[in-house]
């Protein structure tokens, strides 16, 4: 017998409380995805000026001369995309190997957790630290490579000199110890959620502890490690203060990784400050353009997310 | 009369430990003996200065914005003030000059600071009006990383050459003719700029530009320009980290940083011909010729005089032409008052350069306006 709802009123007169729990959660939803709109409105509303102005051409041209008024952000798209693909480039390897060296029982658990937490650590180290560290350790190292490399393969485009320490190899370098503990926490939490009959099932095939890993954990891990992958691509291009002290800031091409090169976010924490007229605007359509490339990136991670998870539907 | 005495005792105790925590924050070595003394000081010194409270109410605040260059000297300002008149107490606040000309427009703070002045069209926008004030000056220097050589002299030709990517090696033959003593080596100049808006950059750009025509069609003057050469670094110290870390690399800092970091300064050529040196008596000749115009507002683009350095210019405080609270403009005015005249013995100590007593003058007649 199913009873209609208005029989729940009581014989006293009372009607049941609606459920604040249900209207604060749905309030605060609500609220989360009003706030991300408000802030998309005004990035578009205080970037007009710029957009009607420059329209697509901002994004093609690598002029950014505030004093003439010609803005053009190519050099600083570029700049964003490489720093945070070189940075997983050296990233995803080192990640996903100290990601199966802890998830494997090479070591005693007591040092397993210790390295752990060391690795996740490197998270909790505020950005400008990484920035002047990068200032101090890295940037004499990356000059040293760098005038060897002009030496040796200044031929080639992406060596070509003269060497910058303040270059995009530098700033990539420290994205990637930035984003380590991301790549090395989820990838390590996907491996270590592989069912125990699998790997068993494996070594009882007999199956090397390699082929196990390669041939069996890792592609069941594969979602987790994509995942992984795409969150630390998106640290690395949101990245600001340590790509500033870093990068060289310079608004000129160049296929050379030693050249200063420049960052969308970079540019920003530069320039903000003294911008004045349409420079702000200007910004701001930079800034637009920033967050346009994260949702293009994280829509790209989310399908090949999907299709990985399919691919390997069989065998969990 | 009972509320009274309790109400400036929190201020008074609210004051001392702001003083203490920014004059002996660095020495103090644990929190209990800091507690023991700072109420022991608070309690002793309430007594005497209470009476002071009684008749002036609360501690009169007073809050700035603007420019990041003299806010090391201005913040200083602000607690050697405090001390003389502990009834004052005045919060400045490094955002920029760019946002501290905003803060001023929009009035949201007592008095703004710009590296820049003011524009006609920014002053326009002032309802109640605008008075810049000269309040302390800087010079910018080029400083270089060039292990063994010191002492360079650039001429004009060479300083813009540099910047323009045209003067590529120290071994350059323009470079080796004005400093027939030096050894050059045949080493790549690596040229370091700010990357970050400044008036810095505004000062420096505006003299290369005045000197040599190509690198006024070129790059231009403003508080952020794009150069055809070079590295850019956050913030003075940036690019004092890019000059110290690579030999080979030259870029334009404030003299303050450059000497706190011991670098290398150049002699630069000014208009009569003579290389001079930077340091604080070069930067005050240049300063005292300046003819000051009515409003104030004015930069030795390139100064003539004989000794004068190159690359000088005043930071200004901004100021309303009328404030509403009398209470405030009186403590405003006295602030301003004693930071042109004991204010700028802290100037040469942090690497500014004290106006010279005529600008002080004209500065202390521009205050008067302000009602």
């Amino acid at each position: 017998m199913s009873a209609p709802e208005k029989d729940i009123i009581s014989p006293a007169g009372y009607r049941p409380a609606p459920d604040l729990f249900k209207i604060l959660c749905q309030t605060a939803s609500l609220l989360t995805v009003l706030m991300l709109g408000w802030i998309i409105y005004e990035i578009i509303e205080s970037a007009w000026p710029a957009i009607q102005k420059f329209g697509f051409d901002f994004m093609t041209t690598s002029a950014w001369v505030p004093n003439r008024e010609r803005f053009g952000v190519l050099p600083f798209i570029i700049g964003t995309l490489a720093s945070s693909f070189l940075a997983i480039l050296f990233a995803f390897p080192l990640g996903v190997a100290i990601a199966i060296f802890l998830s494997e029982n090479f070591l005693s658990p007591s040092i397993r957790q210790t390295m752990r937490f060391v690795v996740e650590m490197l998270a909790a180290i505020p950005s400008v630290v990484y920035g002047l560290w990068g200032i101090f350790v890295i940037i004499p190292i990356v000059k040293a490579f760098g005038d060897w490399a002009v030496g040796t393969f200044g031929d080639f485009p992406l060596f070509s000199g003269p060497a910058y320490g303040n270059s995009l190899l530098t700033a990539s370098v420290v994205l990637a110890i930035m984003i380590l503990p991301t790549i090395t926490a989820i990838s390590r939490n996907s491996l270590a959620s592989v069912p125990k009959t699998l790997r068993e099932g494996a070594y009882a095939l007999g199956a090397t502890r390699w082929e196990a890993i390669f041939s069996v954990i890792l592609p069941t891990a594969a979602p987790g490690i994509v995942a992984a992958t795409i969150l630390g691509l998106g640290r690395a291009m949101g990245e600001t203060m340590a790509v500033a002290m870093l990068i060289g800031n310079s608004s000129r091409l160049s296929w050379s990784v030693l050249s200063p090169s420049g960052t969308l976010a970079g540019l920003l924490a530069n320039q903000f400050g003294e911008a004045q007229g349409l420079q702000v605007n200007s910004l701001m359509y930079a800034a637009l353009i920033l967050i346009g490339i994260t949702l293009v990136v994280n829509l790209l991670g989310e399908a090949v997310l999907r299709y990985t998870q399919k691919q390997t539907a069989g065998i969990r | 009369m009972a509320l009274a005495p309790t109400h400036s005792f929190n201020g008074v105790c609210y004051a001392i430990v702001t003083n203490l925590i920014l004059a002996h924050g660095k020495c103090l070595s644990s929190l209990t003996t800091y507690m023991k003394f700072t109420s022991s000081l608070a309690l002793c010194l309430s007594i005497t200065t209470s009476l002071a409270f009684v008749t002036t109410g609360r501690a009169q605040q007073i809050s700035g914005a603007g420019a990041t260059f003299p806010a090391p000297l201005y913040q200083r300002w602000g607690v050697e003030f405090n001390k003389v008149q502990p009834g004052i107490q005045v919060n400045y606040q490094s955002v920029g000059s760019g946002a501290g000309v905003k803060n001023f427009i929009q009035g949201v703070v007592v008095f703004g600071a710009s590296d820049a002045a003011m524009s006609d069209e920014e002053i326009a926008k002032v309802a109640a009006g605008a008075v810049m004030i000269p309040a302390t000056a800087g010079e910018i220097v080029f400083a270089y990383n060039l292990p063994g050589v010191s002492g360079i002299k650039l001429t004009r030709e060479v300083m813009a050459g540099i910047y323009l990517g045209e003067v590529k090696k120290w071994n350059d033959p323009a470079i080796v003719k004005a400093n027939p003593d030096l050894k050059l080596p045949n080493m790549p100049i690596q040229v370091a700029y700010r990357s970050d808006g400044s008036g810095t950059t505004y000062v420096f750009t505006q003299h290369l530009s005045e000197i040599s025509d190509k690198f006024d069609d070129e790059v231009g003057t403003d508080k952020s320009v794009t150069f055809p050469v070079g590295v850019g670094g956050k913030g003075n110290e940036g690019v004092t980290a890019l000059i110290k870390q690579s030999p080979g690399t030259v870029g334009y800092v404030e003299y303050g940083y450059a000497k706190d970091n011991g670098l290398s300064m150049a002699s630069l050529q000014n208009k009569s011909g003579n290389f001079i040196a930077p340091d604080i008596a070069s930067a005050r000749s240049t300063l005292s010729n300046v003819q000051l115009p009515e409003n104030l507002r004015v930069w030795p683009v390139d100064p003539e005089g004989a000794n004068d350095y190159p690359i000088a210019s005043f930071t200004w405080l901004l100021l309303y032409k009328k404030y509403s609270d009398p209470a405030k403009l009186k403590a405003l005015k006295e602030f301003v008052t004693w930071s042109l005249t004991d204010g700028q013995s802290f100037s040469e100590s942090l690497g500014y350069v004290p106006l010279p007593e005529a600008v002080v003058e004209k500065a202390k007649a521009a205050l008067a306006t302000v009602q």
